[in-house]
């Protein structure tokens, strides 16, 4: 089995999987059964003056009957008084040394600060993350992403931070900004030891449209709220990689929509350390973390890596800018005929949603006007007969089809469509052919065309 | 309406949808797993084409009532096809899951739900009649008050036209109304959906018989032929065939759509004697001989056979019903060839005397045995109501006794102010055939008077 303990900033834990500071991690009750679950560590429900909540809080996106393909939450920082959370807090770590246990921290002025800093590190937390993300409630109170959209302020807060701190400090960043690459360079020059992101997205997850009202609804009305879950995790996973390709860049615990191992493998690869889980607890528990903890282990053994350390950062220099792609690279789709259960879901998503290549039946078809390649689309000979789905199973203009995965993404059965590369020996980016002259920026459209 | 009529306490009561309505948290989530194929093949493999992904789609957004105009806009009896409809071999047979070795959308549950959901009193009326009709309102009449002839009048009605059909019985509905096998649908469900229709505008009259000559409670087809601008036959079938064997004729032998029409409409659970405890023995290997066994079984038979004059794979009726079936007791007896009822004394049922059969289905010789029973149900066939086409000139018949059309498509037959569909015409096949012939004949004659 490989070894799945990471070190982070100096902070030592069993294996990358945390709890996110979020509902989950509310009490000493709860982080202790996590741990006992298998989570390597948890970041406590943000500490700070305790606010008063509001009914209902929750919003939910469902998706062709899944539930949960995103959450929205209006719900603030913790609602319990600061002692009662500093003493589970102290009893967790006495209970769970090996338990990493950060405490989420969100303030005003530097005095406070410097009050809460102490009174957590006297508790016995393994290092603080100071939430500059929450983009709702809070930031109307000149917290939370009001300060993560704030590249000096978020600096300055975070100098502060580390005047007083002894444990590692973790910045926590908020999506809701233009660019995150600055947020974080901030974050950098403030001295902070690691950067978690992302928190939830600025977001109105819905609205009653009986009582016309958006939701969440408390009452007659309702505000904006966090987005995260499983729909968040594409643009987490692109600042996280942008952020990791920085020079000099801290380590960086990877936040948004990680719900198995798989999710937090894509994080690692793309520069994550730790990573953090909420709503996948939200909505099916604790127990999730025995596959994680498994899956990834499993999965770094096949890959041949006796350590997570091995993947962090693997998929990082997979990442290019659009000019420096190969041009010339050329994949077909091919359809298994076998597998086919002749829906045509592809048909469909191809003439309406890509490049018209996908046809059934034996006649040749005559293509667009806009064609690549001209005259008629040849049926192949023979045509895929008795497979399951028979004559219903499509066939695929090759010709025509520009390789760009729509059908194979459409497809309900796992592995019936895939994209083949057809070597042509060239390679040619959009750049080379702007260094050559062959490609013209700006201004390459003409008044006649 | 005839509704009120039916007795509360009936027999057919006794026996639970097999299929109840879905809940709408059940509609949703099975709708949900649907894949929204293109160019479907449960749309190819409907009669009437219901475009069913698209009324699949429109449960799972919430739209209920335009799933349900989806359905009516191709079938106008679609709650009652949704019930009786062998699914199995139709749209749900040919379900891309299905191939997938996975289990098939549930069509005819969700097009229940829809159809059920949106047509339920105090709604507002999801189909609406046209009032600027631009052709000039003509009258038809229809003969025969099952679902052919309600297809018909109804797609009519909504396009402004009058549309009067004539029962011969004293309820409407046709097949849905006295043969259905309860547990798919009750007579007074398919007289809901006959007052469903008749709501659209269409009016029926019953205890009226078409036929040769004018009177109380009769209509010449000739008066027909002068007083609407077109006719419609869908008349059905007629009585229950007999095997013609010795001891036939006396109690505890009855036609199989007989007996159904019996226990749906008239018998009360008082009744339930006649089949509990009985030995029930069925004749004949179609959809309506497996119906009267379970029926029978489900009632509380003691026994129940069914004897065949030939194998398993030669059956008319469907897998799945025979399936059905024996898990309810019903016993199949192959290759046997009725040759005598055998009577005591009294009269009284005792047994029925059958003869083995060969590979060609003939009896054997010396191959006679009795199998002891109480009831006996003749399931082996209907005879055809020829006296309909005399009553209407240039409407002919087939050497089978159906009443010829041109084509499906337009179920217009020698005389061309003459449409006909459903058994009739067929011979005997599902509900939603009849629906479909009645909606093309509908659509031909739209077509027809708007000169296309």
């Amino acid at each position: 089995m490989a070894d799945l303990s990471i070190e982070f900033a100096g902070i030592k834990s069993p294996n990358p999987f945390w709890l996110a500071s979020a509902p989950p991690a509310n009490s000493g009750e709860q982080v202790m059964r996590a741990f006992d679950a298998g989570w390597g560590g948890a970041v406590w429900k943000t500490l700070g003056d305790p606010i008063m909540n509001v009914t209902s809080r929750f919003g939910g996106v469902d998706y062709d009957g899944r539930k949960l393909m995103g959450l929205n939450n209006i719900e603030l920082i913790t609602d319990r008084p600061l002692e009662t959370n500093l003493r589970e807090i102290r009893e967790v770590k006495k209970r769970y040394p090996k338990n990493v246990v950060i405490a989420s921290l969100m303030t005003e002025t530097k005095n406070d600060w410097k009050v809460l800093i102490r009174k957590c590190e006297d508790a016995g937390v393994d290092g603080l993350e100071l939430n500059f993300g929450c983009p709702h409630g809070m930031c109307e109170r000149g917290m939370g992403s009001s300060v993560g959209q704030e590249p000096k302020l978020l600096q300055e807060i975070t100098s502060w931070v580390k005047e007083f701190a002894k444990t590692p400090v973790l910045v926590k960043l908020t999506p809701n900004t233009g660019d995150i690459v600055e947020a974080g360079t901030a974050a950098v020059a403030g001295k902070a030891d690691g950067i978690a992101l992302i928190n939830t997205i600025k977001s109105i997850v819905g609205v009653d449209l009986d009582r016309l009202v958006p939701l969440p609804r408390v009452g007659k009305a309702s505000t904006n709220g966090g987005y995260c879950g499983p729909a968040v995790k594409p643009i987490a996973l692109h600042m996280v990689a942008a952020l990791a390709r920085e020079p000099g860049m801290i380590p960086i615990s990877g936040i948004g929509g990680i719900a198995t191992w798989r999710d937090a493998a894509e994080f690692i690869a793309l520069g994550a350390t730790s990573v953090q889980v909420c709503t996948a607890v939200m909505h099916y528990g604790y127990r999730i973390v025995r596959d994680m903890i498994d899956g990834l282990s499993e999965y770094l053994d096949a890959q041949g890596m006796k350590s997570v350390n091995e993947l962090r950062g693997r998929a990082v220099g997979g990442y290019q800018e659009w000019g420096d792609l190969d041009l010339s690279y050329k994949l077909v789709a091919s359809i298994d005929a076998k597998s086919c259960i002749g829906c045509q879901l592809c048909v469909t998503a191809c003439h309406d949603g890509a490049h018209q290549c996908i046809f059934t039946g034996a006649d040749d078809r005559p293509r667009p006007p806009h064609a690549h390649a001209h005259g008629p689309a040849k049926a192949p000979k023979p045509l895929p007969l008795g497979a399951i789905a028979g004559d219903r199973v499509p066939w695929i203009d090759e010709p025509e089809c520009v390789g760009c995965n729509l059908c194979q993404l459409v497809c309900p059965v796992p592995g019936c469509i895939s994209m083949v590369e057809v070597p042509n020996g060239k390679s040619e980016t959009w750049n080379d052919r702007v260094k050559q002259g062959r490609d013209k920026l700006p201004g390459g459209i003409h008044e006649d065309a | 309406m005839t509704l009120e009529k039916l007795p509360e306490d009936r027999l057919e009561n006794e026996l639970a949808d097999k299929k109840p309505l879905y809940s709408e948290a059940e509609a949703k989530a099975e709708a949900d797993r649907c894949l929204y194929c293109s160019d479907a093949p449960c749309i190819k493999a409907c009669p009437t084409e219901i475009d069913i992904p698209t009324f699949i789609k429109k449960i799972a957004s919430g739209n209920v009532r335009g799933s349900a105009r989806t359905i009516f806009e191709q079938n106008l009896l679609g709650h009652s096809c949704a019930r009786v409809c062998p699914v199995e071999v139709l749209c749900q047979g040919d379900c891309v899951y299905t191939g997938w070795g996975r289990d098939p959308i549930q069509i005819g549950r969700l097009q229940r739900f829809a159809t059920e959901t949106a047509t339920r009193a105090g709604q507002a009326p999801v189909l609406a009649k046209k009032v600027d009709v631009a052709v000039a309102k003509k009258r038809v009449a229809c003969i025969g008050g099952g679902p052919a002839s309600l297809a018909f009048a109804g797609y009519l009605a909504l396009e402004g036209h009058e549309a009067v059909v004539f029962e011969k019985r004293g309820y409407a509905g046709g097949l849905n109304t006295t043969g259905i096998a309860p547990y798919k649908l009750h007579a007074h469900d398919a007289l809901h959906e006959v007052a469903w229709v008749e709501g659209l505008g269409v009016e029926v009259t019953t205890g009226v018989e078409v036929g040769a000559d004018d009177g109380p409670g009769r209509i010449s087809g000739k008066k027909l032929l002068e007083t609407y601008d077109a006719v419609f036959i869908g008349v059905g079938l007629g009585a229950d065939s007999k095997l013609g064997i010795p001891g036939e004729d006396g109690p505890g032998v009855y036609g199989a759509t007989e007996w159904i029409e019996r226990m749906k409409l008239e018998m009360t659970k008082a009744h339930r004697e006649e089949v509990a405890g009985k030995r029930v023995l069925v004749v004949g290997g179609g959809n309506t001989a497996i119906d009267v066994a379970r029926e029978c079984a489900l009632l509380g038979a003691a026994e129940v056979s069914m004897c065949y004059r030939r194998g398993v794979p030669e059956m008319s009726g469907y897998a799945h019903e025979m399936s059905g079936g024996r898990k309810e007791g019903v016993r199949l007896v192959g290759h046997v060839q009725p040759v005598a009822f055998v009577r005591d004394a009294g009269g009284k049922l005792t047994a029925l005397r059958v003869a083995k059969t060969d590979a060609n289905a003939k009896p054997i010789a010396g191959t006679e045995h009795e199998i002891p029973c109480d009831l006996v149900a003749l399931a082996i066939g209907q005879s055809k109501l020829s006296g309909i086409a005399a009553a209407l000139p240039g409407v002919e018949l087939d050497k089978r006794g159906c009443v010829v059309v041109a084509d499906t498509a337009t179920c217009v037959t020698g005389n061309p102010k003459v449409f006909a569909g459903g058994d009739c015409i067929n011979g005997g096949k599902e509900v939603v055939n009849a629906v479909a012939d009645g909606r093309n004949a509908a659509r031909a004659l739209l077509a027809r008077w708007a000169g296309k």
